[in-house]
């Protein structure tokens, strides 16, 4: 049950974090992303603030073995720059420039009632499933 | 270069980065998991015994944050989303992310915030990779065509 509530108020935090932050709004991602047009770097200041807290977080997990709730810390393996991550992050940044949406804001603006972002949600986990089908 | 100044929302953006990073760096030591939302996601399509009902719990939480959003902060403090993209647009771009997201292994918040938090290199070629493209994509959509 303390994994349960913990886990809730991480994505609560991070979704409030999200919307405070402007990265709700697929307008303000791309006019973040148009520096060649009217550019709003607000975005900028959302990354030196999460890496702000992000930093300090991670180094304290480094140097530990378990977690506060006594379970293991899985910190991804993978160290090689390989064509999948290159691929992978060519293909996600193209999509990100079109609608302006990433993961988590889309799942947020789904639940805030968003047509859109349901649409984009349903072809993103259509997207997800696809790649299952190939790499299997 | 023009600034959008009427837009630009150092301080909000900020805060909001920080709750992130708060987040982010909770669930690390909290529950010793990564706090990447394409990762969690991915974990539904092909699911795993005993491995489903943390990501629940996470993006339950996440689906109420827009409510206590607007609870807390009084109507006019936040910009409204503005979506122009139309739906053919947002289904490809989703279709992109969702494929892109996996076979990268992570996106904005994984690659962006966790690993450039930890100082992974794997990290930070994905996303100066999927920023570089971002750029790249917006500019051809809105300059180019």
């Amino acid at each position: 049950m303390k994994h349960r509530v913990s886990e809730f108020l991480a994505g609560l935090i991070f979704g409030l974090g999200l919307i405070l932050s402007g990265m709700t709004d697929p307008s303000k991602v791309l006019g973040f992303l148009d520096p060649f047009g009217l550019w709003d770097p607000s975005l900028m200041f959302v990354m030196a603030g999460a890496v702000c807290i992000g930093f300090f977080g991670f180094s304290i997990a480094k140097k530990r073995t378990l977690n506060f709730l006594g379970g293991n810390l899985s910190f991804p393996g993978a160290k090689q720059i390989d064509k999948p991550l290159v691929i992978g992050a060519i293909l996600f940044g193209a999509g990100w420039g079109l609608a302006g949406f990433c993961p988590g804001p889309a799942i947020v603006s789904l639940a805030a009632g968003q047509i859109k972002a349901a649409v984009f949600v349903v072809f993103m986990l259509i997207g997800m499933w696809m790649f299952s089908k190939v790499t299997r | 270069m023009n600034i959008d100044w009427l837009h630009f929302t150092p301080g909000l953006s900020f805060l909001g980065g920080l709750l992130l990073g708060l987040a982010s760096a909770a669930f690390i030591l909290i529950n010793g998991r990564i706090l990447g939302i394409s990762g969690i996601l991915g974990g539904f399509i092909v699911p795993k015994n005993g491995d489903i009902a943390w990501r629940v719990a996470f993006i339950l939480g996440m689906a109420a944050s827009p409510f206590l959003a607007s609870w807390i902060f009084p109507t006019g403090v936040l910009h409204a989303p503005k979506i122009d993209s139309a739906f053919l647009l947002i289904a490809i771009a989703g279709l992109l992310v969702g494929f892109g997201t996996r076979y990268g292994s992570g996106c904005t918040s994984g690659h962006g915030i966790c690993g450039l938090s930890r100082l992974s290199i794997r990290s930070v070629v994905a996303t100066l990779t999927f920023m570089g493209t971002g750029f790249l994509t917006t500019y051809c959509v809105r300059h180019v065509f």
